[in-house]
């Protein structure tokens, strides 16, 4: 499994506590790390929300959008732990994932920290509001909202 | 016309910078072109048969004379001198280079432009009825609402790889110009039983190999909860449409695997959790940008009153101009189907939705002089003039005249829509272009003669050029190699929207040529009364015409 290249938790370090998978984790009521596919339902976690401290969620495919839903509905949901993305991770997804709410990047093949810097900084703003990400969109700035 | 603040030009110059930065790495070689398609997909950059193409948008098919004539300039400047339209009210470039794309998009922003999400698997530029804010039997401006859409989809984190593209289309008249119920989520702003305004929401429609027309999901949205609506039938789409097969993709298979109820009730539930979510742009909003779309300064007390004394003239008048809302002023369609007659009689069409450089011009200089500064992009893939007074009409035409652009043949069999075909496009199983010109060409003197009479050709079964919905359908296919073209009859895109059937066996390209004449034969020996092409085909039905073709 790919290492942890970004993490935007302040003062913390990636989580360590061995996942496991969705399907697993009802059962396995010690498990405080788990791991979500493209085809699974996050709203399965909804319950147990408290008791995590990682949410991964796999992109086997960059092209496979499925996760930037999942990580909303997670943190829509009050989700508070780390949210890792993993898998084909390309350096201009890294703001769409940001928004989305993961906190913590684990791309397949390192990416370029400079490239990766500029990609961030890409948007000076936003149109729309996911919540997650905190940040204001356009039409609350041209409203004073 | 809507017009950029600061917020809005720098989305587009960080997206310039950012497609500069993109296609640099894919020079150097450090960006693969397997990460780098999705990327220049979403920049509106397709690889074709050629080179490469460039789709630029047109949000909801309006701009100004000046953006108009920066398209004009581009033709000139970085492709072979002229550019494309398509139906999907944008424009598109055939011949262009990958290194010469930031400076174009850099172009493009200088006018308040951009290829942004034209293409791609996220949702696609927003189109829009090409009488919006000029004619009469709306209800109200759709294109605020398209607007607002517009921004929330532009760079929407969640939706930018959704299982396949999203094409979005916003309507406010009962005569459905727009071919709203194709699209995968279609609006129609309506007025409820309390006389407020909302949005009528039909999802799931769409041409290709498996075209449906979408079922009405949700009858009333208010419009302070558009954009949340929306966000939850994309959400739904996201996490299970189909992913497994590209050809199952579309949210129009999803809506017809779980059938139309099953979906409605996972988009409510969505709807009711994002309700909570305050994701909802403030009525303020809406508010903000009607006012770039409030009426030009029209002049009261205009004549209605026209000297149709120059024969041209009233044909042309007949054809392509359109009732307004305003006295004195009449909406103008500028045909790009031409089909010239020749020193020797005989007769020679252009290419459906293609202008030069100049002609584009042209038609910039014409909206800034008469038309307010406003054109419109049709999905016909003709070029509309929306609001011309009656008293400028005759100038205008002969400008038109002069410029090529005058056909007088608005909706008639000559005015037909044709994708790019072999001629271009890696997926075609056959050429649609030459096809529509040979049509053209035998049909010219007929057109008058026929009336009303929609036909539209696809160069393979992915469907472009709309041919299910066409009163004529055409499909181009491939026939153990050979070039074979099915004809479909009984399409329609309007607000009576019907899917086409196959007549039969499929012809060659002069057979399919004959086989339009023949039904066209048909309809004239049986039409009733003021009866179009489609309506005698509805009341007799297939058979008479399938004798004829093949009997
Ligand atoms: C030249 C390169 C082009 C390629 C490779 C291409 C590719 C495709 C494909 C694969 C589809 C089917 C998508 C699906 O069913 O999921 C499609 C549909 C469509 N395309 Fe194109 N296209 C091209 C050009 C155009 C042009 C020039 C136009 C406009 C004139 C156009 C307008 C459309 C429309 C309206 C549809 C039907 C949308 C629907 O299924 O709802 N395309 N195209
Ligand atoms: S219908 Fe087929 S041939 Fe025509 S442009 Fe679309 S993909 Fe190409």
């Amino acid at each position: 499994m790919a290492d942890v290249q970004f993490l935007f938790r302040e003062g913390e370090e990636a989580v360590s506590a061995p996942t496991v998978a969705l399907s697993a984790f009802a059962e396995d009521t010690n498990a405080t790390a788990v791991v979500i596919e493209p085809g699974e339902d996050a709203r399965a976690l909804l319950p147990h929300l408290d008791r995590l401290s990682l949410v991964e969620v796999t992109f086997p495919a960059f092209t496979d959008g499925r996760g930037f839903s999942s990580a909303r509905i997670l943190r829509e949901a009050g989700y508070t732990g780390e949210l890792r993305a993993s898998g084909d991770i390309g350096v201009d997804m890294l703001s769409h994932l940001h928004r989305c709410g993961f906190d913590a990047i684990a791309p397949n093949t390192p990416l370029d920290l400079a490239q990766a810097d500029t990609a961030l900084k890409t948007w000076p703003q936003v149109y729309q509001a996911t919540v997650v990400d905190g940040r204001k969109p356009i039409w609350a700035l041209r409203h004073g909202l | 016309m809507y017009l950029y603040d600061h917020y809005d030009q720098a989305m587009v110059d960080a997206r310039v910078a950012e497609f500069r930065d993109q296609t640099r790495r894919r020079i150097e070689g450090t960006l693969s072109e397997e990460k780098f398609r999705p990327l220049r997909l979403q920049n509106g950059l397709y690889l074709q048969l050629h080179a490469y193409m460039l789709r630029v948008a047109v949000p909801y098919g309006t701009l100004s004379g000046a953006q108009m004539k920066m398209l004009g300039d581009i033709a000139d400047k970085y492709d072979r001198g002229y550019g494309h339209f398509t139906t999907r009210q944008n424009i598109q470039y055939n011949w262009i280079k990958l290194e010469d794309t930031p400076d174009i998009l850099a172009d493009l922003a200088s006018v308040e432009m951009h290829a942004i999400q034209t293409s791609g698997n996220c949702i696609r530029n927003i189109s829009a009825d090409q009488y919006a804010g000029a004619t009469a039997d709306e209800l109200i401006d759709p294109r605020p609402y398209a607007e607002l859409l517009r921004q929330w989809s532009s760079f929407h984190p969640e939706f930018l790889a959704l299982p396949r593209k999203f094409k979005i289309c916003v309507i406010a008249s009962d005569t459905d110009r727009a071919a709203m119920r194709l699209h995968d989520i279609g609006i129609q702003i309506v007025k409820n039983e309390a006389g407020e305004i909302g949005a009528a929401f039909y999802v799931g429609g769409g041409m290709g190999r498996t075209p449906f027309i979408a079922p009405l999901v949700k009858a009333f949205v208010p419009l302070d909860e558009l954009i949340t609506y929306s966000e939850a039938c994309l959400r739904v789409y996201n996490r299970y449409g189909r992913r497994d097969n590209k050809y199952k993709a579309r949210i129009k298979i999803l809506v017809h695997e779980l059938g139309v109820d099953e979906y409605r009730r996972q988009v409510e539930e969505e709807f009711a959790h994002l309700q909570t979510l305050a994701i909802e742009p403030p009525l303020a909003e809406l508010e903000r940008i009607k006012t770039f779309f409030a009426d030009p300064a029209y002049e009261a007390g205009l004549s209605d009153d026209l000297d149709l004394s120059n024969p041209a003239f009233a044909a042309w008048v007949k054809n392509n101009t359109a009732a307004h809302k305003t006295p004195g002023y009449a909406i103008v369609n500028i045909s790009l189907k031409p089909v010239k007659t020749l020193a020797d009689g005989s007769k020679q069409a252009g290419i459906p939705g293609d202008a030069t450089g100049e002609q584009i011009r042209v038609m910039a200089d014409l909206a800034k002089t008469y038309s307010f500064d406003e054109l419109r992009v049709t999905h016909t893939q003709n070029i509309v003039l929306p609001h011309v007074r009656k008293a400028d009409l005759f100038t205008v035409w002969e400008k038109l005249v002069a410029a090529e652009l005058a056909e007088a043949n608005l909706d008639k069999i000559t005015d037909i829509i044709a994708c790019p075909g072999l001629d271009y496009c890696t997926l075609a199983n056959a050429r649609s272009i030459p096809v529509a010109q040979k049509i053209a060409e035998r049909m010219a003197d007929k057109a008058e003669e026929i009336g009303e009479l929609k036909l539209k050709i696809s160069g393979c079964i992915n469907a472009c050029g709309h041919h299910h919905a066409g009163h004529i359908g055409i499909l181009g296919v491939d026939r153990k190699g050979l070039e074979n073209y099915q004809l479909l009859l009984g399409g329609c895109e309007g607000a009576d929207t019907s899917l086409g059937k196959i007549v039969g066996p499929g012809f060659d390209e002069d057979g399919i040529v004959g086989a339009v004449e023949k039904a066209t034969q048909v309809y004239l020996a049986n039409k009733e009364g003021e009866e179009r092409f489609l309506d005698t085909y509805r009341r007799i039905g297939m058979n008479p015409f399938k004798e004829a073709i093949y009997g």
